[in-house]
């Protein structure tokens, strides 16, 4: 699996994912800084990490949004190349029209920096093959704009279409608002685009993923995208 | 000319920052508030005197950037 990390000035998380995608996938990714024009020929994924680009000026994620290497990950997502934004870059994708709806600040006005539960939706696609439907994942959140929210007609189409793969949920996977810290609508904290190739979520897989980080939950989505590549290699 | 780009969020769409400076003019006792929606002002300087380039400008700017058309409606006031 080759990657690419695209990094903006302010982003943070770039180097927990270069080092997690390192570690499952066994090859080091290419860092992209955001005034390239161009992905490295042969990328796999595009990841749009975590962190503060432009220390979220005007809102989070909306200056990342229109720097020039956007226009070379907008080409590589039309073609069906699987982009994965997590945190930050799931409102960077948001603003860029990746995906739909809008990450405002978070219910309780807070910053909420902890782990949280996540319930799989579903397992049939590259970003979550390596889990179970119905599984229930513990990884960390960090972020004081999370709260998902999108027009009734988006969020019945996410919801009629299966696109919502990622909810905050109880340890036993019940849907609950106490389980939900940013009020999110249906405790969404994770969507994949219309074509199934584009993922944004706002929790940190890549911060659980070694036994030495406590937990492991996070590999599952990082060895479910590596052997989606080594099957269709 | 100056101009000012007023950003404001959709109605119906929900604003906890808008909420939490409610509750506290409330908690200040100042009486008779509602409802507080909170907003962006830019003011913004254009060159030259052509009042519809630079509406179209700004209008650019506005969609473009300022604000995002999902959950905020603007309007561009030229002086």
């Amino acid at each position: 699996m080759r990657s690419a990390v695209v990094v903006f000035p302010g982003i943070n998380r770039e180097r927990d994912m270069a080092r997690a995608l390192r570690l499952i996938s066994g090859r080091d990714p290419a860092l992209v800084w955001h005034a390239d024009t161009s992905l490295p020929p042969g990328t796999d994924l595009v990841v749009l990490p975590g962190g503060f680009s432009y220390g979220d000026y005007l809102r989070c994620g909306a200056i990342a949004a229109r720097a020039p290497i956007m226009n070379a990950v907008r080409d590589f997502a039309a073609k069906g190349g699987l982009v994965l934004a997590i945190c930050n870059g799931f409102q960077i994708a948001c603003e860029t029209g990746l995906l739909p709806g809008v990450l405002m600040r978070n219910a309780q006005l807070r910053f909420i920096c902890r782990d949280v539960y996540l319930r799989i939706e579903r397992s049939d696609t590259p970003f979550t093959r390596g889990y179970n439907a119905g599984q229930v994942i513990r990884v960390p959140v960090a972020h004081g704009e999370g709260n998902y929210i999108a027009d009734g007609e988006t969020i019945a189409r996410l919801e009629g279409e299966g696109r919502v793969l990622f909810r905050y949920s109880s340890p036993d996977g019940m849907i609950d608002p106490n389980w939900n810290h940013n009020g999110a609508m249906n405790g969404i904290a994770g969507i994949i685009n219309e074509r199934k190739n584009v993922l944004g979520m706002m929790p940190h897989p890549e911060n659980h993923v070694e036994a030495s980080m406590g937990r492991t939950d996070g590999r599952g989505l990082f060895a479910g995208l590596a052997d989606h590549f080594r099957v269709a290699a | 000319m100056k101009a000012r780009v007023t950003v404001t969020l959709k109605p119906g769409i929900l604003d906890p920052q808008g909420k939490a400076i409610e509750g506290a003019l409330r908690s200040l006792g100042v009486g008779g508030v509602t409802s507080v929606r909170q907003g962006k002002v830019f003011d913004i300087e254009i060159e030259g005197a052509d009042r519809a380039g630079a509406e179209a400008a700004l209008k650019s700017a506005a969609e473009k950037l300022l604000a995002n058309t999902v959950i905020e409606n603007y309007r561009i006031e030229l002086r």
